[in-house]
């Protein structure tokens, strides 16, 4: 080792960026099949998909503060950013998807309703409502209809951007020539779809879980439907890793023997078996098992239910690999170091817990604020979801 | 305050210590330096390096350096025969005490300092998010310590581990070829205390600095060319295994 790479530089906080960011990204390629591709089955998890998102956006950045040794610093990176750093140019993706994409696309689709409430409900809630109308209480048809038309075009803008908010979340890592761990081309489209893999699977649990404590029934149709992409894009994605893995097993550089060691020994079980056989192979197994057999309705969801979990440990392990693991080895590839976590630091452990509840907090009270479902949604696969510009 | 002879046999020996300083003197200001006049370098000069530590001690010394931590350091090379790929690597506390002495087997041994390699295209300064690492026009990179975020993304990007994050100021650190020295007509710290001229500071614009002959005449290399970064620490007889 280097003596001064003993010391781990980007802690657990930073494994947890990417995976916000990946559910994020994934959640509106989701909300996106519904409103671009027109795929009506999964319109039940449209909204859900959207305040997912934003839920988890809201919180992304906050690991990145939390890490920084100065965080009272960081807003210069708004107001002097270097614009050769790939970090820099993140505060201004991020901040265009937030304001340019989600808040506005939420606030179109909801516009409706946010008026509609705003006139009907009581006190606090009342003047929240009134504030969220932001002065435009105009609900006719040819308002609406306007409506309807800007935000398909901004999911139609959001669908990139979801694409470049994740590909250059993996831009950040895959651009560091001096670690031959990420750097590769491959990062920012594995990243893309890792993403696509955990916010759909995202969404597919919430769906289920929101369903049952709703005490409704769910949209099998709309399930297969999300189970199908998810099968798909995880195919895709386990698809890319493995060709990233077979280029640099066959290539053998110079830093293959290093890192060939490390995925022997101190990432055997987070990569090996929880990334690859718990994670991706095991949740493909299971979905492809769906797509083959004829399963009960009861059987499905609880396949699905298991496979969207393994799929979320598996996309977690995947960045812990990629953010700790692209630290254990020396770039001199002579050594290794350890990552030992802390637990009530400000980068410790329970911080991360925090932060990974803290959007569920988010999400909770937009569903409260802004609830994406309809009475109606109940009858099992009416898929009677409002249609845009009627909801 | 009275002086008496209990108080002034206390007195003497700070007094005594504070004279060392008085006669080492105040560095000479320059008020004629001009940056676009210079572009700096240094050449580590291999075969000439005994391991004694002096430099990584002169510069923690001279730069504050945390303690764990190093702006530059020495490593120990033992290459068995052949195998080039594979060396011995060690740097016990950076080298600043030395090395043990090590089993004779046949291999060989040398020792390579290492320091920023104040790159002309530093990957560093590309990636700092808010310019706080920065290459002055004499060719010098440097962290402006009251601006950085302590966000370490130019640890990471640089790929011979110079940098840290220093546990005083939260802030990254690395060598700054003692840019406080060098623009005051001094040479760094490292080269000043380096008993066998092992490391000597180079002014690339400078025509009648001896560098320029050196590297005319001598087999000279940087650390990972492949990296391109414009490497400006030129090392001078470097084995194949050096990394």
């Amino acid at each position: 080792m280097y003596p001064n790479e003993v010391e781990l530089q980007w802690s657990i906080l930073i494994v947890l960026y990417p995976f916000i960011t990946g559910l994020v990204a994934g959640a509106f390629i989701l909300a996106s099949l519904e409103r671009v591709f027109r795929v009506e089955a999964v319109k039940p998890t449209y909204r859900l998909a959207l305040l997912t998102a934003l839920a988890f956006l809201l919180v992304a950045p906050l690991p990145l503060q939390l890490h920084l040794g100065h965080p009272e610093r960081s807003f210069e990176m708004y107001l002097t950013p270097h614009r050769s750093s790939a970090m820099a140019m993140f505060g201004f993706v991020y901040l265009w998807y937030l304001m340019g994409v989600l808040l506005l696309e939420i606030w179109l689709d909801y516009r409706r309703d946010i008026v509609v409430l705003s006139q009907t409900e009581r006190g606090w809630k009342r003047l929240v409502y009134r504030v969220l109308t932001l002065g435009s209480r105009n609900v006719s048809e040819r308002s609406l209809g306007i409506d309807e038309r800007l935000g398909y075009f901004i999911t139609l803008v959001g669908i990139p951007s979801a694409f470049l908010l994740h590909g250059y979340v993996g831009f950040i890592f895959g651009s560091i020539k001096a670690n031959p761990w990420w750097s590769s081309p491959l990062m920012p489209i594995v990243f893309v779809f890792s993403a696509m893999v955990s916010g759909i699977s995202a969404v597919m649990l919430l769906y289920m879980l929101s369903t049952r404590l709703r005490e409704k029934e769910i949209d099998m149709r709309c399930l297969d439907k999300i189970a199908q992409y998810l099968l798909y894009t995880f195919v895709i994605d386990f698809s890319l890793e493995m060709l990233d893995l077979l280029q640099r097993i066959y290539e053998a550089d110079e830093s293959f023997r290093s890192l060939d060691f490390m995925v022997h020994t101190r990432l055997w079980t987070s990569q090996v078996i929880v990334q690859i056989l718990l994670g991706t192979v095991t949740p493909i197994g299971l979905l492809g098992l769906t797509q083959i057999l004829r399963l009960s309705d009861i059987a499905r969801k609880r396949i699905y239910g298991l496979a969207g979990c393994l799929t979320m440990i598996g996309i977690f392990a995947m960045r812990w690999n990629v953010v700790i693991g692209g630290q254990l080895f020396s770039k001199s590839f002579l050594g290794y170091t350890t990552y030992k976590m802390a637990f009530a630091t400000r980068e410790g452990l329970l911080t991360a817990i925090a932060l990974m509840i803290l959007p569920f907090i988010i999400l909770w009270i937009l569903v409260k604020l802004l609830p994406p479902w309809y009475e109606s949604d109940s009858s099992p696969g009416s898929g009677s979801a409002p249609a845009h510009g009627t909801s | 305050m009275e002086i008496t002879r209990r108080r002034l046999l206390v007195l003497l020996p700070g007094a005594a210590v504070a004279w060392k300083f008085v006669l080492a003197g105040t560095p000479e200001a320059a008020p004629n330096y001009k940056l676009t006049e210079h572009w700096w370098a240094m050449l580590i000069d291999i075969p000439k390096c005994i391991g004694c530590g002096s430099c990584v001690r002169a510069c923690a010394e001279e730069n504050d350096v945390p303690e764990g931590y190093f702006r530059t350091w020495i490593e120990r090379y033992h290459v068995a025969d052949w195998k080039i790929e594979r060396p011995e690597v060690e740097s016990p506390d950076g080298g600043k005490n030395g090395f043990p002495p090590h089993a004779d087997d046949g291999g060989k041994n040398f020792f390579v300092p290492k320091l920023c390699n104040q790159c002309a295209d530093s990957p560093c300064t590309q990636v700092c998010p808010v310019g706080a690492t920065f290459i002055t026009p004499d060719g010098v990179v440097l962290v402006d310590k009251s601006y950085c975020l302590g966000c370490r993304y130019c640890i990471q990007a640089c790929p011979y581990g110079c940098r840290f994050l220093s546990p005083k100021t939260h802030t990254a650190e690395k060598c700054t070829l003692c840019y406080h020295r060098i623009t005051k007509g001094l040479t760094t710290a490292c080269c000043e205390v380096c008993p066998t001229g092992a490391r000597q500071l180079a002014d690339l614009k400078n025509p009648k600095d001896p560098i320029h002959e050196f590297l005319r005449t001598h087999t000279v290399q940087v650390l990972k060319p492949h990296m391109a970064t414009g490497s400006k620490v030129f090392y001078n007889g470097m084995d194949g295994s050096v990394r």
